[in-house]
Parts: structure tokens; sequence; C-alpha cells
């Protein structure tokens, strides 16, 4: 471990080692690995799980957890495109939406930062509760068409910048707008304070209570748009998104990128790199053609394997581990 | 005539009609038909009311149960086989027990020992669509062998003779019936075409976008594949939109199958699909309806028979299509809709 604790090999490093020697292996390995289409579908295959990567990324600095983010993604889509094959005009159901999706962040942040819930429980119950609301109130089915008349959501799924895929460009801006915003806005800065050491942002003067609810906020924002862009791509939204191992995914991303559960450290390079490691991986795995249950096994190994990582090299001290922590 | 006579004679008339009110006809099948079935209860537990299949059944079944005078219900675990076992625990063990249930099993094994129970708690089981492990009463459904057999054929006529012959599949999963029997199926009908080659078979878990990111892998690896297999025609949503990402939509043929819906159709018309091997949602539902009253009135004991209803399959093409080829979950929506008002 001493190599490990001197600082060269941070967490980050290893990962990108790892990234690097994986994706030099397939390239020597596998024909056609390195196709300009093959490695733009691996960007375009891993976009929407780091647009959520990157609102759990930010969350997670300030030491919380939001696991309503897969619900939110998919179900406030749902309901937008419910309500436009109902023929609400997209504007309204798009601005319906939204108030939507900022009331769940608000509750979130109520729950965690007022009632003092961990951010594990209330984000939990919260994405049953939207789970269970959105299914039952305002869709009937699962999958959720785009209705016809919102050709501009097709034609925004299909578009491209740079020849990179929409999904790809949204990723990199959501990814730099956060960069941003944790590196030199007021806010960002808070939020570091915040995850390293809770008692003493409060006691500094950050007002702590409120921030929270700002990152819950933001992280409820950014889901919904990893929920309208997988729409754009494929012209629908199917709930069954939530009872899948996305959510354990994005967390892998996070986690596996460097940025420890304990909060303060890492930033928006770790998702980028986290998210890149997964879908090199994937995409090998699926070029070799193992099956799904193997590409499961193989992922929660890795999973394992970084959070022993992250646990030795983000040890939990008495000073800052608190109640509450997950 | 006096009027003494006349009297007499209307009440004997009357008196001779009374008991031919009764059995007017001489015919025993309705008494014995509301005997039987009034009251029944029927539950239907599918993966999940969600979709599709689900609402169909519920609508088509449900209203033939109703429409004898049987107690229709419905379970909806969400895709969770857990949820769904402690919803056929629960019926099991009511004070108000079903006289049968209809289940869309999630696996081979998972609910074997449940249907058993209920079964011997004198509950009538019939397995829709995906069969398990256990042969219970009945399963209606697909033959899955079969079902992949036609899409196999369907995919090497799609390919034709100066084609590739590369085939892509985009299984569903390694432990649900409807994936393994149609994959084994696929395989039959290659093997009399060894020409032909299956150059990647990924899961899709059943997630669309999932299928969509092994379909997009599978034709970077592959682009001369002329036609792709996907066993569900939800997630071959995503497999459509990897094909149309990669430019490829002349020139792949997508074949899948489905439950027959509208949006089966509007895929067949606009060329997304090239073939799909269509469950007669209908058909299938007038089965099973035809199957419970036969069950209920049959004296027969759960557990005492077992059958296999197939329902039958067929391939459709954009060149097939006719008006009401697909049925409508709008119109079978609005019809439940106006039902609960």
């Amino acid at each position: 471990m001493s190599v490990l604790k001197s600082g060269t090999l941070s967490q980050e490093r290893i990962v990108f080692l790892f990234a690097i020697v994986l994706f030099a292996a397939y390239a020597v390995l596998l024909d056609g690995f390195l196709a300009p289409n093959n490695l733009v579908a691996i960007l375009r295959s891993v976009s929407v799980l780091g647009i959520l990567a990157v609102g759990m990324g930010v969350v997670v600095i300030g030491r919380g957890i939001d696991l309503s983010m897969v619900a939110v993604m998919a179900m406030a889509t749902a309901w937008q495109l419910a309500m436009m094959n109902a023929g609400t005009s997209p504007l309204i159901a798009t601005s319906i939406v939204l108030a939507g999706v900022v009331a769940v962040g608000i509750i979130n942040g109520l729950l965690i930062a007022y009632a003092e819930v961990p951010p594990v429980f209330a984000t939990l119950a919260t994405a049953s509760f939207v789970f269970g609301l959105v299914r039952s109130r305002f869709i009937v089915q699962d999958a959720i068409p785009v209705p016809p008349s919102a050709s501009f959501i097709l034609e925004f799924g299909q578009a491209r910048l740079a020849h990179m895929p929409i999904e790809v460009v949204m990723f990199a801006v959501a990814a730099f707008l956060s960069f941003l915003t944790l590196r030199f806005t007021k806010f960002g800065r808070y939020v570091y304070y915040m995850g390293d050491n809770f008692e003493a942002a409060r006691t500094m003067g950050i007002p702590v209570r409120p921030m929270v609810i700002g990152q819950y906020v933001v992280s409820a924002l950014i889901a919904w748009l990893a929920g309208l862009i997988t729409a754009a791509g494929l012209q629908s939204i199917n709930t069954r998104v939530v009872n899948s191992t996305l959510l354990y995914d994005v967390i892998l991303v996070v986690v596996i990128g460097g940025i420890g559960l304990s909060g303060g450290k890492g930033g928006m390079r770790n998702v980028v790199i986290g998210a890149l490691l997964i879908g090199i991986m994937l995409n090998g795995m699926t070029i070799l053609d193992l099956p799904n249950i193997y590409q499961n096994l193989i992922k929660a190994t890795i999973l394992l394997v970084a959070l022993i990582v992250d646990s030795r090299l983000n040890p939990r001290d008495e000073q800052v581990g608190q109640q509450g922590d997950i | 005539m006096t009027i003494k006579t006349t009297l007499a004679l209307a009440a004997a008339l009357c008196l001779a009609t009374l008991p031919a009110f009764a059995q007017e006809t001489g015919d025993p099948g309705p008494a014995y038909v509301q005997q039987s079935l009034a009251g029944k209860k029927v539950v239907l537990i599918p993966l999940a009311l969600g979709f599709d299949l689900a609402q169909g059944w519920n609508h088509y079944i449900g209203t033939e149960v109703r429409g004898f005078g049987g107690v229709w219900e419905t379970r909806d675990p969400n895709w969770d086989t857990a949820a769904g076992a402690q919803a056929i625990t629960d019926l099991i063990s009511s004070a108000d027990k079903p006289a049968a249930i209809l289940v869309h099993t999630p696996d081979l094994t998972s609910y074997s020992r449940l249907f058993k129970r209920a079964q011997d708690a004198g509950i009538f089981v019939i397995q829709v669509d995906n069969r398990s492990n256990f042969a219970s009463d009945a399963f209606v459904g697909s033959n899955w062998e079969t079902l992949g057999e036609l899409e196999a054929k369907a995919a090497v006529a799609a390919c034709g003779e100066g084609s590739s012959k590369k085939i892509g599949l985009i299984q569903g999963d390694q432990v649900n019936s409807s994936s393994l029997d149609q994959y084994a199926g696929i395989a039959k009908v290659l093997k009399d075409h060894p020409d032909f080659e299956i150059v990647g078979a990924p899961d899709s878990n059943w997630d669309v976008t999932t299928a969509r990111n092994v379909a997009t892998t599978l034709l970077q690896q592959h682009p001369e594949v002329c036609s792709i297999i996907d066993f569900w025609d939800n997630t071959a949503a995503g497999t459509a939109a990897a094909i149309r990402d990669a430019g490829l939509t002349d020139k792949v043929k997508l074949v899948t199958t489905g439950g027959g819906e509208e949006l089966d159709c509007k895929a067949l018309e606009d060329g997304t699909f090239h073939a799909v091997v269509m469950t007669d949602v209908k058909g299938q539902s007038r089965d099973i309806s035809a199957l419970l009253k036969f069950l209920l009135q049959s004296g027969l004991k759960p557990g005492q028979a077992k059958s296999w209803i197939y329902t039958l399959e067929t391939a459709t093409t954009k060149a097939d299509l006719k008006p009401g080829t697909c049925w409508s979950l709008k119109d079978v929506q609005a019809a439940e809709a106006a039902l609960a008002k």
C-alpha cells in the first residue's frame, strides 16, 4: 500500500492506466476495435451513463448520493412524452415536467438537509414515489414513443456535431459545464467544502442546507436531460430502465473514476475516465460475444475492487466521519 | 263453453306452461354454465401490466370472463419476480380463492413450486406466453421454437441467395424460455442452411438501450450482415436505432417478434422492421377464454390433466399488411377506461 499512499498512484491514475492497458489489449487482439466508428460507438454507448454520472458526481462530491436519478430520468421523460402524445403542446408539457423535476430535487434536499434523513434512504424513497406516481397516474404503459408531432426531438437525436453523435456532445457539454461550476464558482467550491467536512463548512457560515437542496435539484435536472437524450436516440422511452442495473452502473462510474464516496474529492475528469473505462470494457466484451451474465460478473468484480481501493486510499477517519455517512 | 270451463281451461294451460318456462328449449346448457361459471374468480398475473401483450390479455380475456358472469382481476408485479411470487402466494392463501390463475412466468423455475401449491389448493393454473419447467393445467402461448424457426426462415428469405449470408442475433437473456427456445428454433433452421452463419449473438437483457449498444457493436464488427433477428419487438426499437445510426437501413433486414400491436404494423409499413412473427393476441385470448370455460365446467380437478395450446404464428411482412392485421392498444385502453367509469 506504500505506493498507493505516497500519492504517485492515485485511484484515478490506476483506473486511467487500466483503461489504457485494456484499450491497447483490445486494439491488438480484436479486429475492428480501433475503427473510428467503433471508437465513436464506444463514446456514444456511455454518453447517457456519463451524463447521469456527472449529476451523481456533483452530489457525491458534496457527500450525498442520489438514488432517484434513474427514476427521474425515465419517469419525467415518459410523462412529458405522454402529455405530448395526448396533444399537450411541447412547451407546456416541458414546463410542467420542469416544475415536477425541480420539485423532486427540492423534496430530496428538504428530506436530507432539514429532516436529516440519510441521503440513501431519502432518495431511495423518492425514487419509488416518483416511479409509482407517474406510472400509476400519468402513463398507461412502459414504453412511450416520441409523438410524430415532436419531430424536433427525433431530429435532435439524429444530429451530429463534428461527426460526433449528439449524445456524446451533450455528455461533453454537461461534464465541461459541471467542471467549470465546480472549479470556479462559489457554489462549486462550497460543494467541495461540504463534502470534505460538513460540520466545518457549516461552522464557517456556508449555507449548507440550501446548498444540499441545490445539489439535488442539479442532479434531478441532469437526470431529466439524460432521459431526453435517451428518448431522442431511441425515439421512445421505456420506464423498465428503472428496474435495470443502470443506477448501479452510474455509481460504478463515479466510484471507479475515483470520486470517493466519503465526499470532497475528485471531479469531472474522474467521471469521464470512469465512463470511458466502462465503455471500453463493455464494447470489448460485446465484440468477444461474452454472455450478459459474465459481463455483469466482470463489472461487479471491478466495482468491488474499486470500492476496496477506495476505502484504502480514502480511509474513514473519526474527525470527518459522521452519522448519516454512506 | 261456460265461463267456468274457460277459466278452468285457462288455469290448466297456465299450470301446464309453468314448468315449460324453466326449460323452454329443453337445453340444459345455460343453467349448467350458470352454475359452473357464475361468480368464479379468474386472476391474471403477467410479468407487468404495462406492455402490449398484457394489456391485450387483460382486455380480451377480461371481457369474456365478465361476460360469463365471472370475476376478473389482475395483479401487476411490474417485472419483479418476487412480487409475482408474492401475488400468487397471497391468492393461494386468500379466503376468496380464485378458481383459476393465468400466469406469465418470468423463467423456467421460479414459480414451479407455487403452481403445485395453487393446484393443491384447488386453483387451475394456466401459463401464458412463457413456459416453465412445470406442466400445469395448460400452457397457452407460442411454441417459441417454432417461432424462432419462422424468424430464421424470414431472415434467410430476406437475405436471399446473393447476400453475405451473415446473420446477427440480439437475444433476450439466458434464463427465459422464450429466449432459449427461440435460439433453438433459429439454430435448427440454420442447420438446413449451412452457408448461413451467425456472426454474433449478444443479449439485450430485454433492455432497449443495451440492445442498441450491442447492435451498434455488432454492426461495427460485421457491417456486411444482411439480417438481424431481435428476440423482442420492444428491444428491436434499439436495434433499429443502431441500424439507422450505421446508415444500413436498406441493407440490414430486421426480423423480430411481438404482440402484433399497431406499432409493429407501423414499423413494417415504414421499413423499420422487415418481418415480425406476430402473436395473435385476440385469438390467443379467445383460446384462453375457451379453456377457462372448459376447465371450470369439466369436473376435472386442478392438476388432473394437462395440455399445451400453441397459438398459430405467422411471419408478417409489409406485403402481408391489411387493415386489421394489428390490434390497437389505444382502442383497448379506451375500452378499459370506458369500463372503469
